[in-house]
């Protein structure tokens, strides 16, 4: 017979993260930050390649920079970054033991290892397939296998995550789990189920016929595999910086949360409907029947459900903190919130950027509309509004606390500010680079192109006005870049001894009880796979049985025998 | 679960606009015949030759009624195959009259290619083994600027045409 067990009602405990933590945590995004720097740099020379007033010197060519870019920032950065970031979020909420800290470390070292090995085989120049790594243009084997070390590191990562919430729920009979650990381990699930894609597509597909085992691929199938993971990716990076929004905003500004519940099921939703919609990246191709391609936009819309939801509850805690603290008026609230602590204003301005980043999202999968912008630089437009300003500038506000925590060290009013001048830098650039990209989409201007004059027609000359106007944002981009490398080091290395605090905000006393249910993962995970057994089983095998002949692989076209 | 109010309210209305945006798009697709390009004709990859439309006497403009024509184009790094003028030179320009219905038809013989009259809703992925095809009508005269716009090679910025609608 069990003990009747007292349901603790207080605030749950928050546990101090040791200094063997911090070293794990910290190695994780030092190599985050690296990758920015490199990232960065690559990104300003390529608007400076593309305003045609600029030509890069000992031969390095544009596309093998534009590889470099994609997937330094777009896998290395990210990665890194969450999962450090998720692994502090764990180790405050739920702890870590020694065993879990260890298999943490090997998650990094296989990652590292990956990444060295893909960053060789793009600098040698045996790579430059840009991030989505298309066949049948075909890299260096190196390049695949170190990308599939990255993803079975991260998987290595998202294993230990799951066993830290398992092991706490076993210590803590009957309790809810934490709100942040039930987000971290949310994003890892979904993490996984869509990385399983890119990952048979690299075993299976790209490593045997690089090697010359398999002579030909399944073009089409490989694309289908890769955009199977390729949309989850995108979220994979956005729920980390809702975790922050969500859970970490309120406390920040001096609130609470606004809904237990309600952040619950905006996580579910978007494990749900992130992963069975990878035909809106494929609307223009050939030999995907377009009913299926619908279906797949229907789906995706789904996903504006919780990000309503989101939207409302940020504003909700905004409004509610201020008024609780006296401010009156019809707009009291806002004009009081904390707008010099860089902690919020940062995250705040990715909120903004977030607004016309998802409006863009919903044209860019809307089925026949995708037409009018389909790789078009609108395309990059776009996510440079969503991953480069909403996720980056959210991390960056995780940044200004997290860093000096694990550091044992303080935010001084003095990087506070200099936070804040980045904050501003960052959203002017990304303004002036972003609206040209979106104006130079509309007008036809492709994505993924080096300069070129197409023959001296009146449209191309036309666009490399707007390809000025990304040089220029891209430059004040890259002071942004420089400023934040500085705070960064300066968290890190030199800011003053003491405790910087580890936000993390608390229910409401009176908050309705979040339902147990919640915590009931075989039914989201049962939901996720008959979502995804819906949207993709037909239309696979159909992709499989009408199969043309095999691509054999092209190691030319990208400059190499 | 609870819902605030306003929660309520605010969802119903997103949730409905988003109702009558998809029943909008849906339309389109399904009644007006606007799905993306999703042609499922498969192609030997190696020997696209071999296919009536690809053979090289057939490719670039071909005039098969009043007002309709058809584009055959094959794509290769770097470069849009728009067959031969009497000349014997490769045509660069395909010259069509305002007001044409243009039936564009595409492969590719190695690597992916993207084909994008700039300006225009043509803008279509090129694959090995398929056949892509998109149907317009070109009203607004002008000078159009073709461009490959999927990465496909060192070169990739280089692959170009040009489409000129006259009045």
């Amino acid at each position: 017979m069990a003990l009747e067990k007292i349901v603790p009602v207080h605030e749950p405990e928050r546990l101090p993260i040791t200094k063997a933590e911090s070293r794990l945590y910290m190695s994780f995004i030092y190599v985050a930050f690296i990758a920015l720097f490199v990232g960065g740099l690559m990104g300003l020379l390529q608007t400076l390649v593309r305003s045609g007033s600029f030509t890069l010197p000992w031969g390095i060519g544009y596309y093998q920079i534009l590889t470099v870019h994609g997937v330094i920032l777009g896998l290395v950065l990210t990665t890194y970054f969450i999962i450090g970031f998720q692994f502090s979020l764990m180790g405050k909420t739920v702890g870590i033991s020694f065993k879990q800290r260890k298999a943490a470390w090997i998650s990094l070292w296989v990652m590292v290892i990956g990444t060295i090995m893909t960053a060789i085989t793009i600098l040698l120049g045996k790579a430059s397939v840009l991030y989505t790594f298309y066949a049948p243009l075909k890299a260096h084997p190196a390049f695949y296998i170190g990308l599939a070390l990255v993803i079975v590191g991260s998987w290595i990562a998202g294993f230990v995550n799951w066993r830290q919430l398992y092991v706490w729920k076993k210590q803590h009979p009957g309790e809810k789990s934490p709100l942040l650990a039930f987000m971290v381990v949310i994003n890892m699930v979904m993490w996984f189920i869509a990385s399983l894609g890119v990952a048979t597509a690299v075993l299976v597909q790209f490593i045997p016929w690089s090697l010359g085992y398999a002579e030909t691929i399944n073009v089409l199938v490989s694309r289908t595999l890769f955009w199977y993971f390729g949309h989850p990716l995108v979220y994979f990076w956005l729920l980390p910086a809702y975790m922050a929004w969500y859970a970490i905003i309120p406390k920040i500004i001096g609130g609470k949360i606004f809904s237990d519940s309600l952040a619950r099921m905006s996580f579910v939703l978007f494990l749900f409907f992130s992963i069975p919609v990878g035909f809106h990246h494929q609307l223009t191709e050939p030999g995907i029947d377009p009913t299926w391609k619908f279906i797949q936009v229907v789906l995706t819309f789904m996903v504006i459900v919780p990000s309503l939801m989101t939207a409302f509850s940020l504003f909700a805690t905004f409004e509610i903190t201020g008024r609780k603290k006296g401010h009156k008026g019809l707009f009291g609230w806002f004009r009081h919130l904390p707008w010099k602590d860089v902690r919020f204003f940062a995250p705040f301005v990715g909120m903004l950027a977030f607004i016309p980043g998802g409006a863009g999202g919903i044209i860019n999968a809307s089925h026949q509309v995708n037409g009018v912008v389909h790789n078009t630089i609108w395309v990059t437009g776009h996510f440079h509004l969503t991953v480069a300003t909403t996720v980056v500038l959210t991390f960056f506000g995780v940044t200004y606390w997290l860093i000096p925590h694990l550091t044992g060290r303080k935010l001084t009013a003095k990087i506070n500010k200099l936070g804040m001048i980045q904050t501003i830098i960052w959203a002017v650039g990304m303004t002036i680079m972003s609206v040209a990209m979106h104006i130079q989409g509309l007008l036809g201007g492709p994505r993924r192109s080096a300069f070129s004059e197409y023959g001296g027609t009146a449209q191309a000359q036309e666009w490399i006005g707007y390809q000025l106007a990304q040089a220029i944002g891209g430059s004040i981009l890259f002071i942004g870049i420089i400023l934040m490398m500085y705070i960064f080091i300066h968290l890190t290395f030199f800011a003053p001894k003491g405790i910087e605090e580890f936000p993390v905000a608390e229910e409401e006393a009176d908050a309705e009880p979040t339902p147990m249910w919640f915590d009931n993962w075989k039914l989201w995970i049962g939901i996720t796979i008959a979502l995804i057994l819906f949207a993709y089983s037909i239309p696979f095998v159909d992709i499989i049985q009408n199969s043309p002949p095999g691509s054999p692989p092209f190691a030319w076209p990208i400059g190499n025998n | 679960m609870h819902l605030h109010k306003y929660e309520k309210i605010w969802l119903i209305f997103g949730i409905s606009s988003l109702v009558v945006f998809l029943c909008v798009l849906g339309y389109g697709a399904f009644w007006k015949g606007t799905h993306p390009q999703s042609h499922g004709v498969t192609i030997d990859p190696n020997n696209v030759e071999a296919y009536e439309a690809f053979k090289p006497e057939n490719l670039g403009l071909t005039k098969v009624d009043d007002n309709r024509y058809i584009v055959n184009i094959v794509a290769s790094a770097f470069n849009y195959d728009l067959g031969k003028d009497e000349n014997g030179t490769a045509v660069r320009t395909i010259r069509i009259p305002k007001g044409s219905t243009v039936l564009f038809q595409l492969t590719t013989k190695d690597v992916v290619h993207g084909f994008n009259v700039a300006g225009t809703n043509v803008n279509m992925m090129v694959e090995p083994g398929y056949i892509s095809s998109y149907e317009a009508v070109m009203n607004k005269p002008g000078e159009y600027t073709v461009v490959c716009n999927e990465y496909c090679g060192v070169g990739h910025h280089m692959m170009y045409a040009t489409v000129e609608v006259y009045e």
